[in-house]
């Protein structure tokens, strides 16, 4: 199809080639040159120091753990800490296996769910103008703003009219209408050229198969944006106010039940404690790093207008 | 005018009002009906939208001026509980005053650092930025990994901070970084900065690396002298959109500091140092059950960040003027 050749061809610029930035810029200096590598060196180091703590602290041995004066790096790198957590994990109650289900089902159906609704609608707004499609947009920007404090009651009694608190829809609906994946695809399919879906209407293409042939192929990059940032937001919640029935909770809750609150830390478990945020961070970094550069054409096009 | 008005004797401007209503609505109508099959892609979205995000806003706002403590029906009662908010609850102006520091810092200045560092990123080889994106990124991302924080800054001898104070004969004897009153909020200051880069900065590298190549070259030939003019004359202006979405991400990142105070101070914190609106919303709303004085509280952070947004937008607006 001649569609197929287009591909990749539009609205978004490519990222820049590395080249020598001395030679097309004569404006810049040396000492600023020199102030900025030394600001990215100071704060780099500030960003990532606390995690380089977490990620070594999750291999160190117990004695290491409480060593005076502390050191950032591990002398003895060892496995206990992770083993400790699989053994607590396994003899808990619920089975270890059943909390990794449970959050692992919850992400990927509410972000399955959440792609699929916000694509369709993000299409509709994105492509065409017809009554209340602005205005539907404009508040969508609006509530980007939101966060989940402000409606945290009042979702609550529906949920409960609903019928569904303590069960996994309680999580999964409403994050159907997560606002920034809606936002970032509409924004994403602006840059995909209205010729590409008249000439499909010419050869008579509904709507769906324009959508679903055409559309989403090419929104590949927002997709995966839309994935992430919405795994992000369920993967860390700990949902522990919609969801009661042990079974059926998630990961992050479970994990910081074997924690204890910084207040009441667990002295034996710390280390322990060091393996859980290790595993909880893991999965969304990965996330990120897998798909960054994805993320950053989809982000070139999230400027909003006032 | 004044011929149509003797021609057309029952033309009042009323009337004249209601024939043009009806002409667009029927217009309005007709454009409805010719793209239903566009209302049918957004509707599932859109109920959504309206069940889970907007209508709960409404919702908040009717039982704000309500008595409710979920086993009673809400009861009316006028602004009562703005009036107790303002006049009779110390805390909650606590509150406030926390909060405010903590947008007025965290705020601008994460805002700025996400600017300039992503504009720092910008000129590096393509997988040294790759890198350096992730290792300013990570900390958002990390969701509860924040909690380290709570090693670094705790109260004991074995706190990292604390160890090395003492060791370079700084301090003699621990502080309680996390329960002294006089020391909480900088330090809670300094981990929110360090977890709220956020989208605003990607959107930032992204938008950066979009600006035209021939503005720059054209930026030359008319007399840029430095980088730094070139960053104010070409670059802001040309980013105004991404400026503006960062603004979002960083209002709603700053208003809402919450968890963070509740993981690394406890809560409440020691005499109420770093307890935020959120922590006092979280406090009537899930502790106390009254769902009204909560969903004001609500009311209240919402139009502050409303308002604020505005007050950026036009801000933003005048940038390389």
């Amino acid at each position: 199809m001649a569609i197929a050749t287009r591909k990749g061809n539009f609205g978004v610029q490519k990222t820049r080639k590395k080249r020598n930035m001395a030679v097309l810029r004569p404006n810049r200096s040396r000492s600023g040159d020199v102030f900025i590598w030394f600001m990215l060196a100071v704060f780099g180091f500030f960003f990532a120091f606390p995690l380089i703590f977490a990620i070594n602290n999750a291999f160190k041995p117990l004695n290491e753990l409480f060593l005076f004066p502390p050191r950032l790096f591990v002398i003895n790198p060892t496995l206990n800490n992770l083993q400790d957590l699989f053994i607590i994990m396994s003899r808990s109650w619920v089975t270890f296996s059943r909390y990794v289900f449970n959050t692992v089902f919850i992400t990927a159906a509410g972000t399955i769910g959440h792609l699929l609704v916000a694509s369709m609608g993000a299409y509709a707004v994105s492509k065409y103008e017809f009554p209340g499609s602005k205005f539907f947009f404009n508040l969508v920007i609006i509530t980007l703003m939101f966060s989940g404090f402000v409606t945290a009651i009042p979702n609550f009694l529906v949920l409960a009219g609903l019928g569904w608190i303590d069960t996994y829809w309680a999580v999964i609906i409403p994050h159907f209408a997560f606002p920034m994946g809606f936002f970032l695809m509409k924004q994403f399919i602006d840059t995909v050229p209205q010729s590409l879906i008249e000439s499909a209407k010419i050869d008579g293409a509904k709507e769906w198969l324009i959508y679903s042939r055409i559309v989403l192929p090419l929104i590949k990059p927002a997709m995966l944006t839309g994935m992430i940032f919405s795994v992000q937001a369920l993967w860390n919640n700990p949902q522990a106010n919609l969801i009661y029935t042990e079974q059926l909770k998630t990961l992050p809750f479970a994990l910081s039940q074997i924690v204890g609150s910084p207040h009441t830390p667990n002295i034996a478990r710390a280390g322990v404690g060091a393996a859980v945020t290790l595993v909880m961070m893991v999965v969304p970094i990965t996330l990120f790093i897998v798909a960054q550069s994805n993320i950053l054409k989809t982000m070139a096009n999230s400027g909003i207008k006032e | 005018m004044a011929s149509v008005t003797a021609t057309a004797p029952a033309s009042t401007p009323f009337s004249r009002y209601l024939a043009k209503k009806k002409v667009q609505r029927a217009y309005t109508w007709n454009e409805m009906k010719k793209h239903k099959t566009l209302y049918l892609f957004l509707a599932p979205y859109a109920i959504l939208f309206t069940v889970f995000v907007v209508a709960p806003v409404g919702v908040s706002i009717f039982f704000s001026f309500t008595y409710f403590n979920v086993l009673e029906p809400p009861r009316f009662i006028g602004f009562q509980n703005y009036l107790n908010l303002f006049l009779a609850d110390d805390v909650f102006l606590i509150a406030i005053r926390n909060t405010l520091i903590l947008a007025l810092i965290t705020g601008p200045v994460g805002y700025i650092f996400a600017f300039l560092f992503a504009w720092f990123i910008n000129e590096l080889p393509r997988y040294l930025r790759a890198f350096v994106t992730l290792v300013f990124y990570a900390p958002t991302i990390a969701g509860a990994a924040f909690l380290i924080w709570s090693l670094i800054f705790s109260g004991d001898a074995f706190g990292y901070l604390n160890a090395f104070l003492m060791q370079f004969g700084i301090i003699n004897e621990p502080v309680l970084w996390l329960s002294n009153p006089q020391f909480m909020m900088p330090v809670i200051i300094v981990v929110v900065l360090w977890m709220s880069l956020g989208a605003g900065f990607l959107a930032f590298i992204a938008g950066l690396s979009t600006i035209d190549e021939s503005l720059y070259e054209a930026g030359l030939m008319d007399g840029v002298k430095n980088r730094w003019q070139e960053l104010w004359f070409i670059t802001l202006p040309n980013m105004q959109g991404m400026l503006m979405f960062g603004a979002v991400m960083a209002i709603m990142a700053s208003f809402a500091v919450g968890e963070v105070t509740q993981g690394l101070a406890g809560f409440p914190s020691t005499d109420y140092a770093v307890h935020t609106v959120v922590n006092h919303l979280v406090d009537y709303g899930a502790i106390r059950f009254e769902m009204g004085y909560a969903s004001a509280i609500a009311t209240i952070l919402f139009l502050a960040m409303i308002y604020t947004k505005s007050l950026v937008g036009k801000f933003i607006m005048k940038i390389g003027r």
